[in-house]
C-alpha cells in the first residue's frame, strides 16, 4: 500500500489499487489536484494548472 | 516472420482515457512504450530514435506540444493517430470552418475579424445575442455570449487588451437556439462508432462544463454529416460536435482531435479505447507493408 502526504495540506493519501505514474488524483482533505509522479516510492506533486492549449 | 509492431504513445497525464488505452494495449499483447510529453525531446539529427515507432498515438492534453510532436514525426516518416494535418485543422475553429465550408459541410454561420472596430461591425450585422471564441480552444473555455452592444464592446477590449495575439482574431458564430443539448459522435476511421447527447441548461454544453450525457441513435442524417466532417479535415479518430439549429438542421460546431472519451464508454457500453487500439495498429501495419 502506497501512502504519501498533501505537499498542500500534509493530509495522508493512500493510492487506490490500479493508480498509476502520471494520474491525477484529488487530495481527500483540501481537495487540490495532485499528480502521481512515483508509484513505487510513492511521490504527488501539486498537478500543473490547465492552460488555454489544453483540451481534445 | 512478421517483426512485432511498436507503438508509442504520446501522452501528457494519465487519465482514465490513458489507463483504458494502455490496458487495451496490454490485452492485445502491443509492444508500446508510454511517452510523457514534458519528458521528451526530437533531435533533427537524430530521427531513428522516433522512427523505431511503426506508429505513435498522440494523446497530449496541450494543443501545441501535441502539435508541433505530429508535425516532428511525420517529417521523420512516423505515421500518427492523428495526422499532423488533422490536428492543425482541428485544433482551430477558423481552420476548421474553412475547409467545411470549401467542402460544403453545415456549419453556424460565423465571420472573422482582426480588429475590435470590424469585429463590431460583424457583430451588429449579426444582431444579439451572439458567441465569440477564441480559435484554439476546449472543453467550453472563454466562450462569451454577447447580449448586446455594451457587452461587445467589453468582451472585445478585454480580449484585444488582455489576451495573447490569438485573442485578437476574433471568431463570431451565430448564436443557436438549441434544444437543451448537443451532440458529440465518435468516429474511427470511416466508422460512426457511437454518440451522445450532452444536455445542460446552459448553453455550454460541454461535459467539461457539467452538461450530462445519454446515448444518441446514430441516425443515416448524423452517419452523413460526420462523413463529410471527417473527409473534410482529413480523416482518423475524431469526436465530432454537432448542434441541432432550429433552421437548418444538424450543423458541425467543431471536431475534435484527441478526443476525450470517459463520459461517452460507459454510456455506450462500447470499447472505445480498443477500437482506438485497433486502429492504431492498422495505421501501423500500412507503414510495415
Amino acid at each position: 500500500m502506497s501512502t504519501v502526504n498533501c505537499p498542500e495540506c500534509e493530509a495522508e493519501i493512500t493510492f487506490a489499487e490500479g493508480t498509476e505514474a502520471g494520474e491525477i488524483i484529488v487530495c481527500p482533505d483540501c481537495g487540490v489536484d495532485l499528480e502521481v509522479t512515483s508509484i513505487d516510492p510513492a511521490a504527488v506533486q501539486l498537478a500543473p494548472m490547465e492552460q488555454e492549449d489544453w483540451g481534445e | 516472420m512478421q517483426r512485432r509492431l511498436k507503438i508509442g504513445v504520446l501522452y501528457s497525464r494519465v487519465r482514465v482515457e490513458e489507463k483504458w488505452i494502455f490496458g487495451a494495449m496490454e490485452k492485445r499483447g502491443i509492444d508500446y512504450d508510454r511517452l510523457d510529453d514534458r519528458a521528451i525531446s526530437f533531435d533533427l539529427e537524430k530521427p531513428e530514435a522516433w522512427q523505431q515507432y511503426d506508429a505513435v498515438l498522440e494523446r497530449s492534453i496541450s494543443y501545441n506540444s501535441g502539435l508541433y510532436a505530429l508535425r516532428l514525426l511525420n517529417a521523420f516518416g512516423v505515421p500518427t493517430v492523428n495526422k499532423a494535418s488533422v490536428a492543425e485543422i482541428c485544433g482551430d475553429k477558423l481552420m476548421t470552418s474553412a475547409v467545411l465550408a470549401r467542402d460544403g459541410v453545415p456549419q453556424p454561420h460565423n465571420v472573422t475579424a482582426f480588429s475590435p472596430e470590424a469585429a463590431l461591425e460583424a457583430i451588429e450585422a449579426f444582431g444579439y445575442p451572439v458567441v465569440l471564441k477564441p480559435v484554439v480552444g476546449s472543453w467550453g473555455r472563454l466562450l462569451a455570449k454577447i447580449n448586446d452592444r455594451d457587452a461587445a464592446e467589453a468582451v472585445l477590449e478585454h480580449k484585444s487588451t488582455l489576451g495573447s495575439v490569438q485573442h485578437s482574431v476574433f471568431y463570431i458564430q451565430e448564436f443557436i437556439e438549441k434544444p437543451g443539448r448537443d451532440l458529440r459522435i465518435i468516429m474511427i476511421g470511416d466508422k460512426v462508432l457511437t454518440g451522445m447527447y450532452r444536455s445542460s441548461e446552459h448553453w455550454i454544453t460541454n461535459t467539461a462544463r457539467g452538461g450530462s450525457g445519454e446515448l444518441c441513435p446514430i441516425t443515416p442524417e448524423i452517419e452523413d454529416i460526420c462523413l463529410r466532417a471527417s473527409k473534410a479535415v482529413g480523416g482518423g479518430l475524431l469526436g465530432v460536435d454537432l448542434v441541432e439549429h432550429p433552421e437548418k438542421g444538424l450543423v458541425v460546431n467543431e471536431i475534435n482531435h484527441t478526443m476525450e472519451f470517459h463520459t461517452m464508454q460507459p454510456v455506450s457500453g462500447i470499447d472505445i479505447a480498443g477500437e482506438i487500439v485497433e486502429y492504431v495498429v492498422r495505421s501501423a501495419m500500412q507503414k510495415s507493408e
